[in-house]
Formats: structure tokens, sequence, C-alpha cells
């Protein structure tokens, strides 16, 4: 591509870029703002909060015990150089509590329930169910997109709580039957390290961002995608990538505001 | 969608009524067990005390150990408002009985590891009772104050000042000096 045509590709795709942001923006509001409207129903919210909850939750325990044996190992093999293995319990939970757990609880929400949201949003959509109940004057906005949107907020801190208690407890087993750090000092430790507010508090703000941006991003694929069985599943393929890079980036920003 | 709809909408309600609670407790351990909200306590075992100069960073909960093994934690730490001392509370396991004469002692763990205390038993037929004070006790050793003694005292060598100044309480000298 040469510099010519360089130029007015680039505004291509701010021209079509900028205002499908907007268009998203506006179908967030909307959506979270349907929690009032008369089609909002807390039947399809409880269904999805099933759905995304409690069917991740096997999933989650399972990543989250292996993230803690792995951390411990990995926390440990750093620490007995200077002989501060004390410290294990301290760097097990902080990890978890305050990058690890939110951020790896948001990722596999995209990957398992995000992908999920947006094939069924878009499979509504390709075949007309969507235009369907518009045709019935039922807002598809609020019984189809509000429910999942607030499920997912609702889920997420919940799913990562969960597995931050899992993952600790997983570096506790490699650290002290395993590897012999003091069961009183790897507990002692933590405790005297981690604020409940500071820590704990924050992770989980952090995980019901992760949760309202991966529902966001996974609704709005599924709503804008091509009516077309092709068209569904780039918008799958889509949301889970996009998902996952914002969980990322956003992770940044909010490590960066709250922890500084 | 099978069966009939209000029995499945209720086996959806229990779900996630179930997936709430576990979401609650499951806090409440982090905030009890991990987070420092308030001391869980747990276990069995008799309670003694010792007072000490300076505990250094002795926290709640770190080991008391008895030739290397742990056989107890620390539970409390307070000041003794008439004697400024700090009072040290610790739980003992029960099946371990101790001299009267047990000192207890307050050591670091590697050279940058967290602190714990060591007893050190004595040779007394009878035993502490719980809830008996410790009465032989040795301070943390604050790192800085002895570095600082250190400094002072090869100052005072180097001027050919008298030898025994403060120097002498930090490190060791014969006793021939």
């Amino acid at each position: 591509m040469t510099a010519l045509e360089f130029i007015p590709e680039l505004g291509r795709v701010v021209r079509e870029s900028v205002p499908r942001l907007g268009a998203a923006s506006r179908f967030l509001l909307l959506g979270l703002g349907r929690v009032v409207h008369r089609h909002f129903s807390i039947q399809q919210w409880l269904r999805q909060v099933y759905g995304f909850g409690v069917l991740s939750l096997a999933l989650m325990v399972v990543a989250a015990f292996f993230t803690g044996m792995v951390l411990g190992f990995q926390g440990y093999y750093a620490l007995v150089r200077f002989g501060a293995t004390s410290a294990l319990g301290t760097l097990v939970a902080l990890s978890l509590l305050r990058e690890l757990g939110p951020v790896l609880t948001a990722l596999l929400f995209a990957g398992r329930a995000g992908s999920a949201l947006t094939a069924e949003i878009a499979t509504m959509k390709a075949t007309e169910q969507l235009s369907a109940m518009e045709m019935m004057a039922v807002d598809p906005l609020a019984w189809v997109v509000s429910p999942r949107l607030w499920a997912a907020v609702f889920t997420v801190p919940i799913l990562c709580v969960i597995f931050d208690l899992v993952g600790i407890f997983g570096g506790y087993l490699i650290a002290v039957p395993v590897l012999g750090v003091d069961s009183g000092t790897f507990w002692s430790q933590m405790q005297s390290n981690v604020s409940f507010r500071g820590d704990i508090l924050n992770g989980l703000f952090k995980a019901l961002c992760f949760g309202l941006v991966v529902a966001w991003i996974a609704a709005w694929q599924g709503y804008s995608a091509k009516p077309t069985a092709e068209g569904v599943g780039n918008a799958t393929t889509r949301s889970v990538v996009a998902a996952s890079l914002a969980v990322l980036g956003l992770d940044f920003i909010l490590t960066a505001l709250l922890f500084s | 969608m099978t069966g009939d709809p209000s029995m499945r909408n209720r086996a959806v309600d229990w779900w996630v009524g179930i997936f709430v609670l576990l979401g609650i407790a499951a806090l409440a351990v982090l905030a009890f067990r991990v987070g420092n909200l308030s001391g869980f306590q747990y276990g069995e075992g008799y309670v003694l005390h010792a007072d000490f100069n300076n505990v250094g960073s002795l926290k709640v909960r770190s080991p008391v150990k008895l030739g290397g093994v742990t056989v107890g934690e620390v539970t409390g730490i307070r000041i003794d408002p008439k004697t400024f001392q700090a009072e040290v509370s610790m739980r003992i396991e029960p099946q371990l009985k101790l001299p009267v004469d047990t000192g207890a002692s307050i050591y670091t763990q590697g050279l940058l590891g967290e602190q714990y205390i060591a007893l050190q038993p004595g040779g007394m037929p009878q035993d502490l009772k719980p809830g008996g004070t410790i009465t032989l006790t040795q301070s943390a050793v604050n790192i800085d104050q002895l570095i600082g003694q250190m400094v002072f005292s090869k100052a005072e060598g180097g001027s050919g000042s008298s030898g025994s100044g403060s120097g002498a309480s930090a490190i060791p000298n014969p006793p021939g000096q």
C-alpha cells in the first residue's frame, strides 16, 4: 500500500469506527436503562445468571485451583533464594486478589459465556427473532439484552471471589504440605499484608467492570452482526478477541487508578 | 424447554440462590481468613503470656517454636500500660507441658524473614499453668540499633577513648577486657 492510498484508508477507518463506537455506547446505555422497562423480566435475568454463573462454576474452580498451585510453585522458586519463603502467602494472595483473579475470571467468562451470548443474539438476528419481537411490540433490548448485561455485571464478581478463594487454597496446598512453608507464617503474613478494602474490594470492583465490558462487547457484536451464518461466526470470533483485549487493556488502567 | 415450566424456573431459582450464597460465603472467608478484618481464632491449646521490652515485627499468628518445631502461635500482642512492656499471648499445644523456668526469645527466620518466638525449656519440676507468664524473656534484635552501636564502638575504639562504652552491650567482649 502506498502512502497515497494509506491516507484515505485511514480516513475511511475513522469514519466507520467512530460512529460505530457511538452506536455501541448508545446500545450499552439503553440496554442498562431497560432494567426499569415493563418487558424486563427477573425470570430472564435469573436464567442468565444461571447460565453465566452456575454453569461456569466448574470451569472457574478448576482454573483457579491450577493457577493457585502454579503461583505457589513459582513464587517459592523466586523467594527461596532470598530465604523469604515466609512471604509466599502474601505473594499468592495479592497476585490473585489484585490481578489474576479478576483478569482470568473475565477472560474465561469472555470465552465461555461471552461467545455464547454473541452467538445467541446474532442467531436471533439472523433468524429474524429480534424483528419478530419488534413486530409483537416487545422491546428486544429489554427482553434479550438488558437481562444479559445485568446478569454479567452481577455474576462476574461472584465468580471472581470464588476464583480468589479456590486459588489461594491451591497455593496453600502447594506451599504448606508440599514445599514445607510454615502454615502459621503463610496465613499470618497474608493477613497482615492484605487489606479488605484496598485489595479484596478493589479486586471485585475490577471484576464488576470486566463483567460489564465483556457483556457489552459480546451483546453488541451479536446485535450488530451480519444476519448470515458467516456473520454469526465472525461476530463470535470478534467478540472473544475484542473482549479479551479490552479486559487486558482496562486492567492496566484500573490497576493504575486503584492501586497506585 | 422440557417439563413443567414452573418447576424448571424453581430449579433455576435454587441454583442461582446457591450460587449467590457460595459467593457470599467465599467473600466472608476471604475477609476473615485472608484479609485482616478480624482475628479468626481456631485450634485448641492453652494460653501463656510473656513480657518483652521489644517485640520487633512479631505479629499475631506468628509461630511459636520449641527446638525448631512449631508448637503454637501468637494470639495477641498488647502494651502493658503500667510497665510499658509488650505483653505477648500465645497458644501452645495442649499435650506440651513446659517447666516454670522456660525462656522465650524472639528470633528472625533467615536474614529478612518473619519473626517468631523460640522457647527454651528449663529444668524445674513444676509446670507452667495455663494462663501463666514466662518471666525469662529476650527481646527481638533490632538490626538498626546493632549497627548503630557497632559504628559507635568502632569510632570510640579508633579515637582511643575508654573501650567499655556503649559498644560493650552490642558485641560481647571477652571477659578480661
